[in-house]
């Protein structure tokens, strides 16, 4: 273990980047996620790297295109309403096969919303805010130490498979400050960048990475290649946590901060004799449905507990498939949802 | 077991949110689980500002809290708005010198201290937050001030450090008040 530093969510995940090998920076500020472009305006010169303020979020999304293209590891990020702006050129990417990795501290929507925390980005996250038949590995961090590492996992897995990574946080995770302990080492994971297109020198072919197919034929064998490695990718890298779940009758079900809410939760409802257990999904595409097979037995009921209308709430109940009752509750525009107002919400389970 | 749920809650300008970083950097030099959740946004810039700090022995479950056991309050409004939050028995430190209300709970533990006057008599007034904090460690034995010294030495930049023994005059004024 390294020395132990109290830092902020956002600071942290520019940290992490930079740690993972990431030399490119393109983004442009708004809150709540602007400490993370502060931090690779001042870091990013003294490890040679580069930071850019682009003149939009949809320039900086197209940097990261570039720069992709050319085999380098970049980072762009946002929140909510920029990362709107980026959905052109992450359907582009996606469909070029580009690694990146993009970061959304979600705020509150929808249009330009409010500042405060959120998770209604969810369907645009996991079901493509862009066009065409793309996913991006999502990752849902739950702390600040969790912000390193899986920011760390994201850069390897964006390389790995050749696609867009995303890192979905809420403007709590961004803001909030945590004990984190770095690693003396990051695990990077080397892969072959043969394909990329960052001069030739004339001594071989060159490479082109493109999303244009016109001839149909091609264009669909294209994405039966992409629809397979997301196959892969939904076979092997589900990722969650299954918290006091062995005898728990009322599962929730979230992820990023109110998982963290969830588990104020679960100790308050066994303080009052209630077996309350936490699903957490840490990928939310693919989503984790091996945890719910886990838990599904035992179970009586799911509870879905959301920043949002109940948009995780539909894959909840995909992998339920019925074979259980799922609820929800959940709160939008910015407010948090309170431990009393989703105990509330189990007692009215309870009583059926 | 240990576990200290503090907001400190006031205007954006009053050392709301450097005091509640102090704490929980402190919080971690005694070796304790800590989280700091701040207002972000307008608030900070001339409105009210406000912060959640978490120290504990356990894993901390939510930075974002929906209760507290401590309350440090330097205007009326934060005390209008926080007052419900705290705990039965639970320690609220109002700056008399500026919040002239008085809390409506009776099963609480109230502790007035002119933090402001103290701080413009001694020649510094940046430094009210201290005294408040110098109060919360008295009464709850959240940090120690050993470890809150070593915070100011990790957290101010060097050319701040020579404020520092006077930062650490305010805090057992506030101890001692």
């Amino acid at each position: 273990m390294g020395e132990r530093l109290l830092m902020k969510g956002n600071e942290v995940i520019a940290e992490a980047a930079i740690r993972a090998g990431c030399r490119h920076y393109f983004g442009y500020p708004i809150t709540p996620q602007t400490e993370i472009a502060h931090y690779m305006a001042k870091k990013m010169p003294k490890v040679g790297g580069v930071f850019l303020q682009a003149e939009s979020e949809v320039a900086a999304i197209n940097m990261v295109y570039g720069a992709a293209s050319a085999g380098k590891r970049v980072m762009t990020s946002s929140s909510s309403p920029g990362i709107s702006l980026k959905q052109e050129g992450i359907s582009y990417a996606s469909g070029s096969q580009l690694p990146a990795v993009v970061v959304n501290i979600m705020r509150g929507g929808p249009g330009l919303g409010g500042i405060q925390p959120s998770q209604s980005d969810y369907f645009q996250a996991t079901k493509g805010g862009g066009h065409g038949d793309y996913h991006m590995i999502v990752l849902a961090p739950s702390s600040v130490q969790e912000l390193y590492e899986l920011t760390v996992d994201a850069f390897n897995l964006a390389d790995q498979y050749r696609m867009v990574a995303m890192i979905l946080g809420d403007g709590v995770l961004g803001q909030m400050m945590e004990v984190v302990n770095f690693r003396d080492e990051e695990p990077i994971v080397e892969t072959d960048k043969s394909w990329c297109a960052c001069g030739h020198g004339m001594k071989r072919e060159h490479n082109t990475i493109t999303s244009i197919h016109l001839d149909p034929a091609v264009l669909e064998q294209w994405n039966i290649n992409l629809q397979n490695k997301y196959k892969t990718i939904c076979e092997k890298e589900q990722r969650y946590e299954i918290y006091k779940c062995d005898d728990a009758e009322i599962i929730i079900v979230a992820y990023g901060s109110v998982a963290r809410i969830a588990k104020n939760v679960v100790q308050v409802a066994r303080e009052e004799g209630i077996k309350v257990g936490l699903l957490r999904p840490i990928t939310l595409w693919p989503f984790p449905v091996k945890a719910f097979e886990q838990v599904m037995d035992r179970a009586k009921a799911f509870l879905t507990v959301e920043m949002s209308s109940g948009q995780m709430l539909e894959d909840v109940m995909l992998a339920v498939n019925g074979r259980k009752p799922v609820y929800f509750t959940g709160r939008m525009g910015g407010m948090i949802p309170r431990v009393d107002d989703v105990m509330a919400k189990i007692k009215e389970i309870m009583a059926g | 077991m240990f576990l200290h749920e503090v907001i400190i809650a006031g205007f954006g300008g009053q050392g709301i949110l450097s005091a509640g970083r102090l704490i929980a950097y402190a919080g971690m030099l005694d070796g304790r689980e800590v989280s700091f959740f701040p207002s972000y946004g307008p608030e900070m810039r001339g409105g009210t500002a406000n912060c959640m700090v978490v120290v504990s022995d356990e894993p901390i479950a939510s930075p974002v809290l929906n209760s507290c056991t401590a309350l440090i309050v330097m205007n009326n409004p934060s005390l209008e708005k926080f007052e419900s939050y705290l705990k039965k028995d639970g320690v609220l430190i109002t700056d008399s010198s500026l919040v002239q209300q008085k809390p409506v709970r009776n099963d609480i533990r109230h502790f007035e201290l002119p933090a402001t006057l103290m701080a413009s008599d001694a020649g510094n007034k940046a430094f009210s937050n201290i005294y408040l904090v110098g109060k919360l460690i008295k009464e709850t034995g959240i940090i120690t001030p050993e470890s809150f010294e070593k915070a100011l030495y990790g957290v101010l930049s060097k050319s701040k450090h020579y404020l520092i023994p006077q930062e650490m005059e305010a805090l057992r004024a506030g101890m001692e008040y």
